[in-house]
């Protein structure tokens, strides 16, 4: 899943201290299995937001809603219809919703709720780390399963560096070495000798560097 | 003793290798200011004792003058400068218009390093490249040297001639790939190794057998990396606190056990004994001597570990 | 033993301290309440094991957040006692109620007042 970590409220009261009327929208994938921007983390921020500017003697209509998702068309057209009642939209989405949000409703601002992070596993409930940066190119199948690209902390294909120790990343921060993880597990496998073989250098056009990514699917496209 | 091997570049460090004399480099961290006479006066401590010398890339990743310009002012000097360079700070772009730079000067030494992470220096809030790694870069630099080719395919004119080297930690996690990622580093086409500091010399000689049993010191230079002590203090931080460093306990309990002010001549003992007793050991083609801010020490470690005077690489 | 405890206390009813949630804390303050205290088994003694750890939790989030919006994390509270504490029940209604009397009334509440009159 995509992993984001809930904005500071202080930050979003600054966003919106302006406004009169704000919709708070949630999302109901993602961001409700990692905590950040389901439908409960929704209401403890309109909560909070609408004490605040009434302690402070404002008044802002805060409103909530959550979507069942924030990157597909059909889920963000649900709110077309309320959405010009507001000024701006909050939206506890990863930073795929709350830009196809603001693409679609374009006379509408859109704030972020959340700090988008990384895509990741839950590890258990509270803990989630990363485990993909969606590289375009999956090398999985060389390094026994372990990624070095979202894992390894200098992402090297032909690792482990000088700095692992005791299974440690030298990053410290109690990040696991990948590199000691791909080493365990090709031993486990029994194919430590793939260890040996060097990997070539990695095509990086299909990752970010290559700039924004599409894929086209002619055989399901409409 | 080293077999004579087929010399490649024009580098006096491989030509001593490949006479089978042992080799001694040291190294040299750039100033964190533009002020070249300290990058000098270090190298004049040193030039007549060592047949090169290494300048670190951002050690650490604490912003400093650069390797290149420094290897340059080296070369101006008449010295064998052993570029070093980090894959953290250069994409590939980058990494062979440096080596070209480094080749227009004719300095014919490099050492190929991943790089320490930027969290550990003055930048920690900057971005990290990795385009490629350390064996990557290996790869790279002996490409553009045998083939004279760039990495996207096209022609160089007057291809750098570059003798390659890498790092290589006997000691480090994890401990069941220390030698097969040796093998990896010279299979990438690395030609001369310097290892991580040792201390721990029984465990040291335990990698050197297996490396030996599959005769990969046959394939590179493997020159011995050591570093005096120059304190119990330092001792125990490099026991303690460096990631993948092996210091004995006897070996802290021996710097303890002198007053503070005799420990700096403890030291330099430790590290001359450990000179005497490698030269010895089979495989081993070379030191390489790391006196960290304290460079005046190298020849003094030099002459009594034997390695004095140093042979000439013309007379060769 | 027919305790009493001050009248100014609604009393919300959980199968277990691990069923609150900082929303329900911070809808009670919304809705005007001046203090909100959680009352759960004894630490260790949790029927379903870490229930009241996790309203422990849980109230300290919702401190955190009172905090942040100015009304005062200390109007939040938690207490752990067995059932066979009933005296002590009624003593914390007592002390509670003490405590936020002191405080003041919630200021959004009193806010609120204001606009509406």
């Amino acid at each position: 899943m995509i992993v984001a970590d809930r904005k500071p409220i202080e930050e979003i009261i600054e966003y919106i201290k302006d406004r009169d009327k704000v919709l708070i929208v949630g999302c109901n994938e993602c961001v409700t299995v990692c905590e950040a921007g389901g439908k409960k983390e929704v209401g403890v921020l309109a909560s909070a937001l609408r004490m605040y500017f009434m302690n402070q003697g404002k008044e802002i209509k805060i409103d909530e809603v959550t979507l069942e998702r924030q990157c597909d068309h059909e889920y963000l057209e649900e709110i077309r219809n309320i959405v010009d009642q507001y000024q701006a939209i909050v939206s506890l989405a990863c930073g795929v919703g709350v830009q196809f949000m603001s693409e679609k409703y374009f006379k509408t601002q859109v704030y972020p709720g959340v700090n988008t992070c990384f895509m990741g596993v839950t590890e258990e409930r509270g803990v989630w780390s990363e485990r993909c940066q969606g590289c375009g190119q999956c090398i999985l199948a060389t390094t026994g399963g372990i990624c070095p690209v979202s894992r390894c902390a200098k992402r090297l294909l032909n690792g482990p560096c000088g700095g692992s120790s005791k299974g440690m990343c030298e990053i410290g921060g109690e990040v696991p070495c990948a590199w000691q993880i791909i080493i365990d597990k090709l031993t486990a496998l029994g194919r430590l000798d793939d260890y040996e073989k060097l990997a070539p250098l990695k095509d990086w056009s299909k990752e970010r560097a290559g700039g924004p990514r599409k894929v086209v699917r002619e055989d399901v496209r409409q | 003793m080293n077999q004579t091997r087929a010399v490649k570049t024009d580098s006096k460090l491989e030509k001593i290798l490949a006479a089978g004399h042992l080799a001694v480099t040291s190294e040299c961290g750039p100033p964190r200011g533009s002020d070249s006479d300290l990058i000098k006066k270090k190298a004049e401590l040193i030039k007549n004792h060592v047949d090169a010398i290494n300048i670190t890339d951002n050690q650490t990743s604490v912003t400093r003058l650069c390797s290149l310009a420094s290897c340059i002012h080296l070369k101006l000097m008449g010295l064998e400068p052993v570029l070093q360079m980090v894959v953290r700070d250069r994409n590939r772009i980058a990494i062979q218009s440096d080596v070209l730079g480094a080749a227009s000067f004719d300095i014919r030494n490099m050492l190929c390093l991943s790089g320490d992470h930027q969290r550990f220096g003055d930048s920690s809030q900057g971005q990290n490249v990795f385009d490629l790694d350390s064996m990557q870069l290996i790869q790279t630099v002996r490409r553009m040297r045998d083939e004279g080719k760039f990495l996207g395919g096209d022609e160089i004119k007057r291809p750098p001639k570059l003798f390659v080297g890498a790092a290589a930690n006997p000691f480090a996690d994890p401990f069941e790939i220390r030698v097969r990622r040796l093998a990896k580093k010279a299979a990438a086409g690395a030609e001369f190794i310097q290892t991580q500091c040792i201390y721990n010399l029984d465990r040291f000689e335990e990698w050197m057998k297996q490396v030996r049993d599959r005769g990969l010191h046959e394939k590179v230079y493997i020159l011995a990396g050591l570093t005096p002590l120059k304190s119990a203090g330092m001792a125990k931080y490099m026991k303690n606190r460096v990631p993948g460093m092996d210091v004995p306990d006897d070996v802290v309990k021996r710097m303890s056990g002198v007053p503070k002010e005799k420990q700096p001549e403890e030291g330099i003992k430790i590290c001359v004994e450990s000179v005497q007793r490698l030269k010895e050991l089979e495989g081993v083609a070379g030191f390489h001597i790391m006196a960290i801010e304290w460079e005046e020490k190298v020849p003094e470690i030099v002459e009594m570990g034997g390695l004095y005077p140093r042979p000439n690489p013309d007379a060769i | 033993m027919r305790l009493r405890y001050p009248d100014t206390i609604r009393i919300v009813r959980l199968p277990c301290t691990g069923k609150v949630d900082v929303g329900y804390i911070l809808r009670a303050f919304e809705k005007g309440a001046d203090g909100v205290y959680v009352v759960g088994c004894m630490e260790g003694d949790c029927r379903y094991n870490r229930g009241n750890l996790r309203a422990k939790k849980r109230v300290a989030e919702a401190r955190r957040i009172l905090n942040i919006v100015g009304i005062g994390g200390e109007r939040v509270q938690m207490f752990n006692l067995s059932s066979a504490e009933g005296p002590k029940f009624a003593q914390i209604a007592l002390d509670m109620t003490e405590k936020i009397k002191a405080m003041g009334p919630n200021p959004v509440k009193l806010k609120k007042m204001k606009k509406a009159a």
